[in-house]
């Protein structure tokens, strides 16, 4: 039963890490950013470069894969989504060309490849991270055992959540975030530099997704496509959660996580996907704003 | 004014064919006018992975042809189309490599889906297709030419080995969801009854799943002896670390594959993959001179000093010199010349001895099995005494003596019998 549970947990840590950064550009700033994934795998690839050409761990790569992939978020939110606020739709075709771009640039090593040079670590194979040892394999906690790696990225995950949470509702900052979020022309008129916060806060989703690509390279496969799977289930969760909410998203993968985890215990893996789409769509039905949802004035 | 359609189809059809008329005079003057051949894999998209390995190998038995003086004289001329890992995208370009440039003979498709989209096309225009990659079987074309294993050549000597020598008797069979490992699977249980083993369950992860946890739970708490895995693409990667992440060993309880090779090994680095098992025709670590040069010349070839080789890439190497025999042989480089000069055909490859069986045109080859060490290459624990003849119809039934797949097609009485 315990191991069970600990896989929810686990399923809905590794959904939380994707949606966190997605639950910020998304929920607070309303754009849909379909090249989220693609910064999953930026990180990622951080990762891999880091170790072959910096000699970095794995570890060192977390705080490097967030400044690169933080930079990378402020320089599309200058280039691209600034002149796109207001325009749902638009944001999601831009963005989405943008998530086409970083994979074809990966794949083909910046067009490199065209000239017959190859740089290792890119490329459209499938690439190699190092973990290190102490991290595979497991712990034992009160007799049961538990997988170090997993229960690494739960932590992480609790951690990025608290420093969310600190951002958003303890600093300076985040009440500007909050106050963008709720009415951006009043806050304008209040003098709250809305330029400026905008490129932070999507910077920073960008940063933490970037953080989640590092734990991702570590136990699943690092290629140009990993990241678009993920931005599907990111989305999920955020909608669900209540677009907006911290804690809904928090509480959504959660949920989605011990259904996945249990029904796939109980039967198997292909039908508890199925069973989490159809819970999704029953939540979306009965509750369209989702789980926790704020009235925006 | 009277320009309707018709007549200037017509017109146009006069014009082709005196434009075409001085050229067939120069064809058969010029000795040296190029053999045009198609090669079709995918260059984008998911399969690129793998599939551009393929190409490449392709490209370098023919400019190494090409190098030493072409096709009776002729040299070869590839062109290169890209299936952009999309079925749909497959049939299009095949149309177009055998309607519009009217290409006979074309290499290709690593997925079963990709080659199920474009038979069609060769099968009513009858071009020959060579198909490089093991696949599940069931199929029965007088236009494909398969170069790859299929399950009896992966399992016939993998699974009672693993009873005989490992002593394991209880699987925990996997795979991904989609046809080859479903067959695969189908195969394995026939083999697993005659060596007196049994099977735990069977049971199924999604295609580009990578999420593993419960699974391997599943195989922790199931009591089985052996996993034998027909887990494909990029999700072996994820497979293997999750197995390990969950304090199972190779040791006590390895994963005996069938798909896992040399490329999904350098990704999920050795350390994950120690003590496991795969059941391949082809390793990069085979110890023969021929093999070592190959694996040198194709790491030249691609520029890349630490390029991998593997099954299919070897397949699609070699089947190009079967296809250039077969048109020596014949003297000409048409479909039905292909497909009878290739019937028999032998060729010493970088992985032994191969034969294109006169049959069912598959071939033959030598099953081997491996062993994984820490430096990511495998080491032979295994291998068939000689190449073993290609079943494709095993699952069903078929055996060497009773064969379902012949020079007249498939026999469906047989296959209903089953």
């Amino acid at each position: 039963m315990f191991d069970v549970i600990f896989i929810g947990l686990s399923l809905g840590s590794i959904l939380l890490l994707v949606a966190l950064g997605l639950a910020i550009t998304y929920g607070a700033m309303g754009v849909i950013n379909m090249a989220h994934g693609e910064m999953v795998m930026v990180g990622a690839y951080t990762t891999v470069m880091g170790g072959l050409w910096l000699h970095i761990g794995f570890l060192a790569s977390l705080p490097l894969a967030f400044v690169i992939t933080g930079l990378l978020g402020w320089a599309i939110e200058r280039i691209v989504v600034r002149r796109l606020y207001g325009r749902l739709l638009d944001t999601l075709l831009a963005t989405w060309g943008v998530a086409i771009l970083l994979q074809q640039a990966v794949r083909l090593e910046f067009g490199l490849s065209f000239f017959g040079i190859h740089i290792r670590g890119l490329g459209p194979g499938l690439q190699n991270v190092k973990v290190p040892a102490w991290m595979t394999g497991v712990v034992s906690i009160g007799g049961d055992q538990v997988n170090i790696y997993r229960l690494f990225i739960i932590l992480v995950t609790a951690a990025l959540t608290f420093v969310t949470w600190l951002l958003m509702f303890r600093s300076d900052i985040g009440i500007q975030v909050r106050a963008i979020t709720r009415n951006p022309r009043m806050a304008a008129a209040c003098g709250i530099d809305v330029q400026r916060i905008n490129a932070l806060t999507f910077a920073y989703g960008s940063g933490l997704a970037g953080v989640a690509g590092v734990m991702m390279s570590g136990f699943k496969t690092v290629f140009p496509d990993m990241g678009s799977a993920m931005v599907v289930d990111g989305f999920m969760v955020v909608v669900v959660g209540g677009v907006g909410s911290l804690l809904g998203s928090v509480l959504s993968a959660g949920l989605l996580g011990q259904v996945n985890g249990g029904v796939a215990a109980v039967t198997n893996d292909i039908l508890a996907r199925a069973v989490v789409f159809g819970l999704v769509i029953l939540i979306i039905i009965i509750k369209p704003t989702g789980l926790f949802s704020f009235k925006g004035r | 004014m009277s320009l309707n359609r018709r007549s200037l189809l017509k017109a146009s059809g006069i014009g082709a064919s005196t434009l075409a008329m001085p050229y067939f005079f120069h064809r058969s003057a010029a000795a040296a006018e190029p053999l045009r051949v198609g090669v079709l894999f995918s260059l984008t998209g998911g399969l690129s992975i793998i599939e551009k390995s393929l190409s490449d190998a392709t490209m370098m038995a023919i400019t190494e042809i090409n190098a030493s003086g072409g096709v009776m004289g002729r040299p070869i001329e590839a062109v290169l189309e890209d299936g952009a890992s999309d079925p749909k995208t497959y049939n299009e370009k095949a149309s177009k490599l055998v309607i519009g440039d009217k290409i006979v003979t074309v290499f290709g498709s690593y997925t079963s889906a990709s080659r199920k989209a474009v038979l069609p096309v060769f099968e009513k225009h009858d071009a020959m297709y060579f198909y490089p990659t093991y696949y599940e079987g069931f199929e029965c074309s007088r236009n494909v030419v398969y170069t790859g294993a299929v399950p009896n050549q992966q399992l016939s000597n993998f699974i009672p080995w693993i009873v005989k020598t490992l002593g394991k008797k209880k699987f925990f069979i996997v795979g991904s969801n989609y046809i080859y490992p479903r067959e695969m699977a189908k195969v394995c249980k026939i083999l697993m009854k005659q060596n007196g083993a049994t099977y735990v369950a069977d049971e199924y992860l999604e295609l580009g799943d990578s999420e593993w946890g419960s699974m391997v739970n599943k195989i922790k708490n199931s009591g089985c002896d052996a996993v034998l895995s027909n887990v494909v693409g990029d999700s072996v990667v994820a497979f293997y670390r999750e197995y390990k992440n969950q304090g199972l060993t190779h040791e006590t309880l390895p994963i005996c594959a069938t798909v896992t090779s040399e490329i999904e090994i350098a990704a999920m680095g050795p350390e994950y993959a120690v003590g496991s098992y795969t059941s391949f025709p082809y390793f990069m670590a085979i110890d023969t001179p021929r093999n070592k040069a190959f694996v040198q010349r194709y790491r030249s070839f691609v520029k890349d000093p630490k390029a991998v080789t593997h099954h299919a890439l070897e397949s699609s190497y070699f089947q190009v010199f079967l296809w250039k025999q077969a048109v020596e042989k014949a003297g000409k480089a048409t479909a039905d010349a292909v497909r009878e000069g290739v019937r028999g055909q032998e060729f010493d490859s970088p992985g032994g001895h191969v034969t294109v069986d006169p049959n069912n045109l598959h071939t033959y080859l030598t099953p081997r099995i491996a062993q994984w060490q820490a430096d990511g290459q495998g080491k032979i624990v295994n291998a068939y005494p000689h190449p073993i003849e290609p079943l494709p119809y095993v699952a069903y039934g078929e055996t060497d003596s009773n064969l379902f797949c012949t020079r007249n097609g498939l026999d469906v009485a047989k296959l209903r019998k089953s």
